[in-house]
């Protein structure tokens, strides 16, 4: 294709995305002179560039619009809809001529001739009344032309057209300038038309080239080499630190300086304003609002905020997506509106800003908000959590359920006052670069949605650890804290039943995962070797799930520059990248969603969703061999119990002091409920008291059961381990509340029936919804 | 008119492979290598190529040889793939050599498993034997993600 037609077809693409913004604020300032002025130079430009291209098509279409818009601009026809519409139309009409011109080099088959013929039929509607007449007369090219004095003395209004369109006749017999014959003819002052000529040098691209356009592969080329330029100076300075030489210290630090700067210049060149995916908003919010009948202005703020351009691609989709959804499920009809006590139109607002080295972008809405109590019930229909959990939820946990996938499922855009669809594959999309999600919202005042991105993606700060003799760096994105156990400390730290290990932190039960082990660093007995002396714990988060990765050793935080595997890497999901250290040596980035779903912390829908403390007890649930976890359990009479992990729902330790009694039922207050508690001890032995455990043991173990929303405790004597095992029962137990026997670490361990167990305590249990 | 083709040769085991030099970006000496936790076992590590992360591809164990001595150290062919560099480890370096179209042979029936699939075939030189690899073949790994057949270490 010629460089000429090219060039045509850049021009043309960024004029027309600009025409679109232009008309639907056009739409809200009809009489604005200068808005139509634009429009209709750009229009111009292009019917002048494909004439002159010989695109006969195209430029039929262009001259059907431009006479449209120089009879709204002479004031012979005040926009409507129509207009507006009709306008937007052959912008599209002429993106897709441009698109066949870029794959064909033929501005395509299509005539739109019902488009043009549309066109021609608004531009003769009958004139408006008691609107003033601009004079005739000068030539349409001419006011378009903001690149002739006669234009631009026109734009100001330091001539009047009349006189503008004698002085142009007199300017073809004579051949005068436009400005002498203005000035002698004392049409203009001189003064204006010197202003004028200036004006018009500065408007000209040669007299002052201030951008220059570059390949996007060539930013990308100098990016990768200020990258080598970063570790090469890493590698530098760790080497000026070893010796003494003040000279080449002195030189390796300017050396540093000049890099670090450079590095940040070449950051900007490819950094691109958010503006760039808004613009195309103004547009998309008036069809829809047009399409659903709803009346919606659409502000935005801080379009100047910069990102790198592979950020912005990367959000362009989830963006629009919120903001669809916006129109669509969250701004109520305007007799909705009405009746609510609210304006008719809607405000959606679209907000850009940095703050902590990250940008955050908000999309807010004043609609009716999101309906807490419905996305309750829809959650646990689905169920995608607990009734019982549901319930103790908070609204803004609910409010996040939306982003889970299964939330949103086609039927749901009509069942559901909040938003549906895709929500799910927003948050994959903004977590895949390393930006979270949040969404806020007030019932009947509106709903926000808040992302928060990092700046860039090519250099990020990462935390480096070994493990195993490796050495592997963590972004520092998904790093929360870090905890380090001292000798002795650690063994009391770390609660370790065998196969889930976690950590008490601050009285939360963490998940932990030794790296060395995951990786399969070292020999399965890795994990008491990794308990050793000391441990150190990185508590990460992935997926709003918190999670503590067990490293031998924690060494510094580091820029690093993030470089992609090859593709014989590509089915090994526990790194992102790799990057290149100052010894020269390349260490892996660890992909902690990978590693936490490797290490199953997030293992299903189930538990991605189950509260932080029960995700411990989550990390190893049935692993598909025909294994599953089992909590085994001591409780009288040195009798081992086993009951399956997924009908535990917590592990708890109540004081003895806390049991209260209902009747001749013990029972505990528990998360607001009155929870039933079962000694098992004395319903698998039969006998009535079993003293020692009651009073002179003031900790009681207390294993959680739920069912439909109500809870019962089991208490037992010890919590002994978690295992998995593949379970044969054996010799039907006569004991009560024995399913029967199974070899469990080498021991005989009976297997509980727990819903059994619990209806034989307390008839009914969960059928009737007393004391909810 | 005989038409040649200069080929880039290697030792592996004893055997003779060989890949035409267009397809060879350089030879460099054993690298210190960065191992992958998890990575097929054919992968023995990422090497630092003056910035470029490449990876390295044993290609005793890519095409079921038994693995080298441990004290032999590996060298570098680093070839240039539709993915980008990627470092083959072989035991020794051979000449550049030309060959005759005409001496090409199809592999022999007794070239057994995945060898037979990377072979594209074999010249007939003086008194040895050439195999030409297929490089995007060799570097393609899809085969043994989808079998499933990586190590377990």
């Amino acid at each position: 294709m010629d460089d000429i037609v090219k060039d045509f077809l850049i021009e043309s693409r960024e004029n027309l995305d600009r025409l679109d913004q232009e008309l639907v604020k056009l739409e809200s300032d009809p009489s604005s002179k200068d808005l139509l002025g634009s429009i209709f130079r750009t229009i111009h430009t292009i019917k002048g560039s494909c004439g002159f291209l010989g695109f006969a098509r195209l430029e039929k279409l262009a001259h059907a619009g431009e006479n449209l818009l120089s009879r709204l601009r002479d004031g012979k026809l005040t926009l409507s809809k129509e207009i507006t519409t009709g306008l937007l139309a052959t912008v599209d009409a002429v993106r897709q001529m441009l698109n066949s011109i870029q794959e064909s080099g033929q501005d395509g088959t299509e005539d739109h001739a019902a488009l043009i013929e549309q066109l021609a039929a608004l531009a003769t509607a009958p004139p408006v009344p008691g609107h003033s007449v601009p004079a005739s007369g000068v030539s349409e090219e001419l006011l378009a032309d903001s690149g002739k004095i006669g234009g631009v003395l026109l734009e100001r209004g330091q001539v009047r057209p009349e006189d503008l369109a004698r002085a142009l006749e007199q300017q073809e017999l004579g051949r005068k300038r436009i400005g002498e014959i203005l000035v002698a003819h004392g049409a203009a002052q001189p003064e204006d038309v010197l202003a004028a000529q200036q004006t018009i040098e500065s408007r000209n691209p040669e007299a002052a080239i201030e951008t220059i356009r570059v390949g996007v592969t060539l930013l990308d080329r100098l990016m990768n080499l200020v990258g080598e330029l970063v570790l090469a100076r890493n590698q530098l300075l760790q080497f000026s630190n070893s010796t003494q030489d003040a000279a080449f210290q002195a030189v390796s630090q300017r050396m540093n300086l000049i890099a670090t700067e450079l590095q940040e210049e070449v950051m900007k060149t490819r950094m691109q304003p958010i503006g760039n995916v808004w613009n195309k908003f103004p547009r998309t919010v008036r069809d829809l609002a047009l399409n659903c009948g709803k009346q919606i202005r659409l502000d935005m703020e801080g379009q100047d905020t910069e990102l790198d351009r592979t950020i912005i691609e990367a959000i362009k989709d989830p963006l629009t997506h919120l903001v669809r959804n916006a129109v669509d499920h969250g701004i109520e009809a305007a007799e909705v509106r009405k009746q609510a006590g609210k304006n008719e139109t809607g405000i959606l607002t679209l907000r850009a800003f940095h703050e902590g080295g990250q940008v955050n972008i908000e999309i807010t809405d004043d609609g009716a908000g999101l309906n807490g109590q419905r996305i309750r019930q829809k959650a646990i229909e689905r169920g995608l959590v607990s009734a019982q959990h549901a319930e103790r939820m908070s609204d803004h946990d609910l409010f996040n359920l939306i982003f889970l996938p299964g939330f949103s499922t086609a039927e749901q855009v009509t069942n559901v006052s909040g938003r549906g669809v895709g929500m799910d594959v927003v948050k994959t999309n903004v977590e895949k670069i390393g930006g979270t999600v949040d969404v806020q919202s007030t019932a009947g005042k509106g709903t926000t949605v808040k992302i928060k991105i990092p700046l860039t993606l090519a250099i990020i700060p990462a935390l480096m650890v070994t493990s195993g003799g490796e050495r592997f760096a963590i972004p520092q994105v998904s790093l929360l804290e870090l905890v380090r156990m001292e000798t002795g400390e650690s063994g009391k730290g770390i609660e370790m039943v065998h196969g889930a290990p976690v950590y008490r932190l601050r009285g939360r039960l963490l998940p932990l995962v030794y790296l060395n082990r995951e990786l399969r660093l070292s020999d399965a007995a890795g994990i008491q070797k990794a308990q050793g002396p000391a441990a150190n714990i990185v508590v990460v988060q992935a997926d709003g799930q918190e999670f503590g990765l067990v490293v031998d050793e924690i060494t510094d935080t580091e820029e690093i520059v993030v470089k992609p595997l090859g593709k014989q890497l590509k089915g090994v999901t526990a790194y992102s990248g790799a990057t290149i250290m100052g010894d020269g040596r390349v260490a892996l980035i660890l992909d902690i969603l990978g590693l936490a779903q490797r290490g199953q912390v997030i293992c299903s829908r189930d538990s991605a969703l189950s509260d932080k403390e029960t995700a411990a007890t989550a990390t190893r649930q049935e692993s598909g061999t025909g294994q599953q976890a089992l909590l085994v359990v001591q409780c009288g009479d040195q009798s081992r119990m086993a009951i399956p992990l997924s009908l535990v729902a917590r592990l708890e330790e109540f004081p003895a002091s806390a049991i209260e009694f209902a009747g001749t039922q013990e029972v505990t207050q528990y998360r607001g409920q009155i929870m039933p508690l079962i000694r098992l001890a004395q319903i698998v032995s039969g006998k009535k008291e079993i003293a020692e455990t009651s009073v002179a043991d003031s900790r009681l173990q207390v294993v959680v059961y739920s069912e439909t929303g109500r809870s019962v405790g089991l208490i037992v004597d010890r919590i002994v381990d978690i295992v998995d095992e593949k379970l044969v029962l054996q010799t039907p137990s006569p004991r009560r509340g024995v399913l029967g026997s199974s070899v469990i670490q080498k021991r005989v361990t009976d297997l509980l029936d727990v819903p059994g167990v619990v209806r034989e305590v307390i008839p009914g249990f969960a059928e009737s919804k007393f004391s909810a | 008119m005989v038409s040649t083709q200069q080929f880039c040769t290697f030792f592996l085991d004893g055997h003779i492979f060989g890949t035409p030099v267009p397809k060879v970006q350089e030879v460099i000496q054993h690298q210190e290598m960065t191992r992958v936790p998890l990575a097929p076992e054919v992968v023995s590590g990422l090497i630092n190529l003056r910035g470029q992360i490449v990876s390295a591809i044993d290609l005793r164990r890519r095409l079921g040889l038994p693995d080298r001595a441990p004290d032999k150290l590996p060298m570098n062919v680093v070839v240039r793939t539709n993915d980008g560099a990627v470092s083959l480890l072989v035991d020794e370096i051979g000449d550049v050599i030309e060959v005759e179209e005409e001496t090409l042979e199809k592999p022999p029936e007794t070239l057994q498993g995945f060898a037979r699939e990377v072979v594209r075939g074999v010249y007939k030189l003086s008194g040895k034997l050439l195999l030409a690899l297929d490089i995007d073949r060799v570097v393609d790994l899809s085969d043994l993600n989808k079998a499933g057949n990586n190590r377990e270490f």
